[in-house]
C-alpha cells in the first residue's frame, strides 16, 4: 500500500491530522505539541501543503502510538472552534449517527 | 453440530497464543504497523472509523448454545454489548481494544470458536444453507462438505497468500438460500444420472465492484474429486490471477476475462495432473467428518398438535408462525427464524442479553443449536411444533419475533459510514427508516416477498446487486447519494441488478423505495406474482417512469 507521505497532497483549506490510537483504535487528533489529542480543538491546524507535509511526516513517524495517519479537512467556525470538515470526519468525532443496541 | 478434534483445539489454540505475542510485539513497538496489519487481518481483526473491528467465523452458520453464550460474553465483555451479524455467516464486534484482543480470541477458543478465514487474500469462511441437514428435499447435509473445505483451505499454505480474497458456498437444496451464484467457487450438491451424488461446481460469481453470476465450470464431480477439482481452480487462479491491481484481482475478472471455456480447460488439465492423488477424499474421510456431526434425536411427533391448534386462535401469534416458522424434514418439527431486523433497528445486531436468551431457548427447544443466515437473521433448527407457542412468546419478549422474513423491512444492511472506513455514505439510517416506512404487517404482507438490500459502498458487503431492489451509497459533493437497482436476486435464478436511475439524494431514498413498491402493486399482474418477477416481466422503464416521473 503507498504510504501517506508518497501521496501528493492537495489541500484546500484548513486542515488537521487525524489518525486511530494503536492500543484502543480511538480517533485521535495530532497536536502542535507533537503529541496526540482525542479531542479536535487541540488539533494542530495547517493551511498549506508543505505544512501538512511536516505535520503528517512527524505523524506517521509516531507508529507505535497511532495507526493511519492522513490529512482531513476542518472548518474554523468565527468563533474560532474546529469543526470536521466532511461527514465521515463528523461521524468518527461525534461517533454513530445511530441509537447503539442496547440489552433490555 | 461438528465436534473439533484435538489437532482442531491445539490449532486453534496455538494460534491464540501466536497473536498475543504478536500484538505484543506491537504494543511495545517491535512490530511496525505495516508489519503488524496483515498478522493482525489474518486474526479477523480491521481498523474502522472509530475502532478496531473484530470479525469472528461462524463456519456454516452453525453455532452451539455454549458458543453462542461465549459470544455474548465477547459482547459484554470487550466491546459495548451487542455484535452484528454479517452477510457472510461471521459476527463482528466494533468497539474492541487491541490489547484486549488476545484474551478475546482465548476465551472463544475455549469454545472451538476463532478468527481464521475472516479476512485477508486466502480462502475465507465456507459459508453454507442455514437450513442445512433440516431442510425438506435436500440432498444431503452440505455442511460435511463445507467442513471438508474449511479443513482443506485453513492455514493452507499455498492458498493464504492469493491474488485476493477467495469464497466458497455450498448449497444441497434446489432452492438456494447460500447465494451460491455469487461466490468465487459455488458448490450445489446434486444427482447425476446414474444417481450418484456430486456437485455442480460454479466460478466466478461475486459481487463489489464488478459484479458477476457464476458460471458452471463443470456439472458433476464425484465427492471423491471435490478436494482435488477446487485445488486445480485455485491454482489457475493462483497462478494467473492479477496482482497488479487490486480491483481486477478477484478470480471473477479472471474468468471473465480468459472466458469460461478457456478457464474450463486450464483447470481441468490441472486437474488430470493431480486428480488421483493425495486429495482424492475416501469415503473413510468423508465417513469420518460426517460422524463428528451429531443429530438430534427426534421423537415421533404429530404433525398438528393441539398446541398448535389451539394456539391459532390468536391472530399475532398466527401471523407469526405463518411468516416465520418453516417446515422441516422431520415431521412434528419445525425451523424457526429469528428476525433481527425489528421495526428501526439496525439489520443483524443482537445485543448480549438476547445472544444469551437464545442461547437458552436453543437449549429449551432446539436441542442447542442454532444457525446464522447470510440474510443477517438467526435460526432454530429443530424445534417441536407443539413448542412454538411458548417460544413464540419467549422471543417475543426479548425483541425476535418480528414476524417479517423476508418481507420488504427484513432488510439486508451493511454497517455503512456510520462504523466503516471504506464506506462512502451510511446504511444503517436508511434501513432503519424503510422499516418505519413498512413497519405495517398488513401492507408488508400485501408487498409479499421484497429484498431490499443496502451497501455503504462499492465493496458490496450489503449484497446490493442482488437484492429486488438494491441500494448503493456513494459519496458526491461531499453529500450522500444512493443509486437505486431493481430485479437483482441471489436465489437458484441469480440476477444482478439494473440501475433505475440517478442517484438520489439521503433524504429522499425512503420516498423513492415507496414509489417504487407503489407502482409494483399497481404493476403486477396478480397478487401473487413477486415484485422481482413484475420487474423481469416489465423491465425497468414502468419504475423509472414512475419515480422520476415528479423528481
Amino acid at each position: 500500500m503507498t504510504s501517506p507521505l508518497q501521496q501528493k497532497i492537495k489541500i484546500t483549506g484548513p486542515s488537521i491530522v487525524t489518525a486511530n490510537r494503536t492500543i484502543d483504535g480511538a480517533v485521535i487528533y495530532r497536536t502542535a505539541a507533537n503529541g496526540w489529542s482525542t479531542s479536535l480543538s487541540d488539533a494542530a491546524i495547517v493551511r498549506t501543503a508543505e505544512e501538512a507535509r511536516a505535520l503528517l511526516t512527524e505523524s506517521v513517524a509516531d507508529d507505535i502510538g497511532a495507526v493511519g495517519a492522513y490529512i482531513a479537512p476542518v472548518e474554523i467556525k468565527d468563533s474560532g472552534k474546529i469543526k470536521p470538515g466532511n461527514l465521515r470526519e463528523h461521524i468518527r468525532l461525534q461517533g454513530v449517527t445511530i441509537d447503539l443496541p442496547v440489552s433490555a | 453440530m461438528y465436534a473439533y478434534d484435538e489437532l482442531d483445539r491445539t490449532l486453534i489454540n496455538e494460534r491464540v497464543e501466536e497473536f498475543r505475542d504478536q500484538v505484543k510485539r506491537r504494543l511495545s513497538g517491535e512490530l511496525t504497523e505495516d508489519e503488524f496489519k496483515m498478522l493482525r487481518l489474518q486474526n479477523g481483526v480491521y481498523l474502522q472509523l472509530h475502532a478496531y473491528m473484530f470479525r469472528v467465523a461462524i463456519p456454516y452458520g452453525t453455532l452451539s448454545s455454549k458458543q453462542l453464550r461465549r459470544l455474548a460474553h465477547v459482547a459484554r465483555r470487550y466491546d459495548r454489548g451487542y455484535g452484528h451479524f454479517t452477510t457472510r455467516q461471521n459476527i463482528q464486534f466494533n468497539w474492541i481494544k487491541l490489547a484486549e484482543l488476545p484474551d478475546a480470541l482465548a476465551d472463544l477458543a475455549e469454545v472451538g470458536i476463532h478468527a481464521m478465514q475472516t479476512s485477508g487474500n486466502n480462502t475465507r469462511n465456507v459459508t453454507s444453507d442455514q437450513w442445512a441437514g433440516v431442510a425438506p428435499g435436500e440432498i444431503e447435509d452440505p455442511r460435511i462438505w463445507s467442513e471438508l473445505i474449511r479443513q482443506y483451505t485453513t492455514l493452507h499454505p499455498e492458498f493464504s497468500f492469493l491474488p485476493r480474497k477467495f469464497k466458497f458456498a455450498i448449497t444441497a437444496s434446489a432452492h438456494d438460500r447460500a447465494a451460491i451464484k455469487v461466490h468465487d467457487i459455488g458448490l450445489r450438491l446434486h444427482k447425476n444420472a446414474e444417481g450418484e451424488t456430486g456437485f455442480e461446481v460454479l466460478v466466478g460469481g461475486g459481487l463489489g465492484r464488478t459484479p458477476f453470476i457464476g458460471k458452471t465450470i463443470k456439472p458433476y464431480v464425484a465427492g471423491r474429486d471435490l478436494l482435488s477439482y477446487v485445488e486445480a481452480i485455485l491454482r489457475v487462479y493462483n497462478q494467473y490471477g492479477r496482482r497488479d491491481n487490486i480491483y481486477k484481482a478477484r478470480i471473477k475478472i479472471l474468468v471473465h476475462e480468459l472466458g469460461i471455456e478457456k478457464f474450463a480447460s486450464e483447470v481441468e488439465e490441472e486437474w488430470l495432473a493431480m486428480r488421483d492423488s493425495a486429495l482424492t477424499l475416501d469415503q473413510a474421510v468423508v465417513e469420518d467428518v460426517r460422524s463428528r456431526f451429531s443429530y438430534p434425536a427426534y421423537e415421533k411427533l404429530p404433525h398438528m398438535p393441539e398446541e398448535l391448534k389451539k394456539a391459532a386462535h390468536d391472530p399475532f401469534f398466527e401471523r407469526w408462525r405463518k411468516n416465520s416458522v418453516f417446515t422441516h424434514k422431520v415431521q412434528g418439527y419445525a425451523i424457526v427464524t429469528l428476525s433481527l431486523k425489528p421495526v428501526g433497528g439496525p439489520p443483524g445486531d443482537a445485543t448480549a442479553d438476547q445472544m444469551d436468551a437464545v442461547a437458552d431457548l436453543a437449549d429449551k427447544y432446539s436441542f442447542g443449536e442454532i444457525r446464522v443466515g447470510h440474510e443477517q437473521n438467526l435460526a432454530l433448527p429443530h424445534v417441536a411444533k407443539r413448542d412454538l407457542p411458548a417460544l413464540w412468546k419467549a422471543l417475543d419478549k426479548i425483541g425476535l419475533a418480528t414476524p417479517n422474513i423476508n418481507l420488504v423491512s427484513d432488510i439486508i444492511a451493511c454497517p455503512g459510514l456510520d462504523y466503516c472506513s471504506l464506506a462512502n455514505a451510511r446504511s444503517i439510517p436508511i434501513a432503519q427508516e424503510l422499516t418505519r416506512r413498512f413497519a405495517n404487517h398488513d401492507t408488508a404482507e400485501l408487498i409479499g416477498r421484497l429484498h431490499i438490500n443496502i451497501s455503504g459502498c462499492i465493496n458490496a458487503c450489503g449484497h446490493h446487486h442482488v437484492g429486488h431492489i438494491g441500494i448503493l451509497g456513494v459519496e458526491k459533493n461531499d453529500e450522500e447519494f444512493y443509486q437505486i437497482t431493481i430485479g437483482g436476486r441471489a436465489d437458484e435464478n441469480a440476477e444482478v441488478g439494473k440501475l433505475i436511475g440517478p442517484a438520489v439524494p439521503y433524504g429522499e431514498v425512503a420516498d423513492v423505495v415507496e414509489d417504487i413498491v407503489e407502482a409494483y402493486l399497481a404493476l403486477r399482474a396478480r397478487p401473487d406474482e413477486l415484485f422481482v418477477d413484475t420487474v423481469k416481466r416489465l423491465g425497468v422503464e414502468p419504475f423509472r417512469e414512475r419515480v422520476y416521473a415528479t423528481r
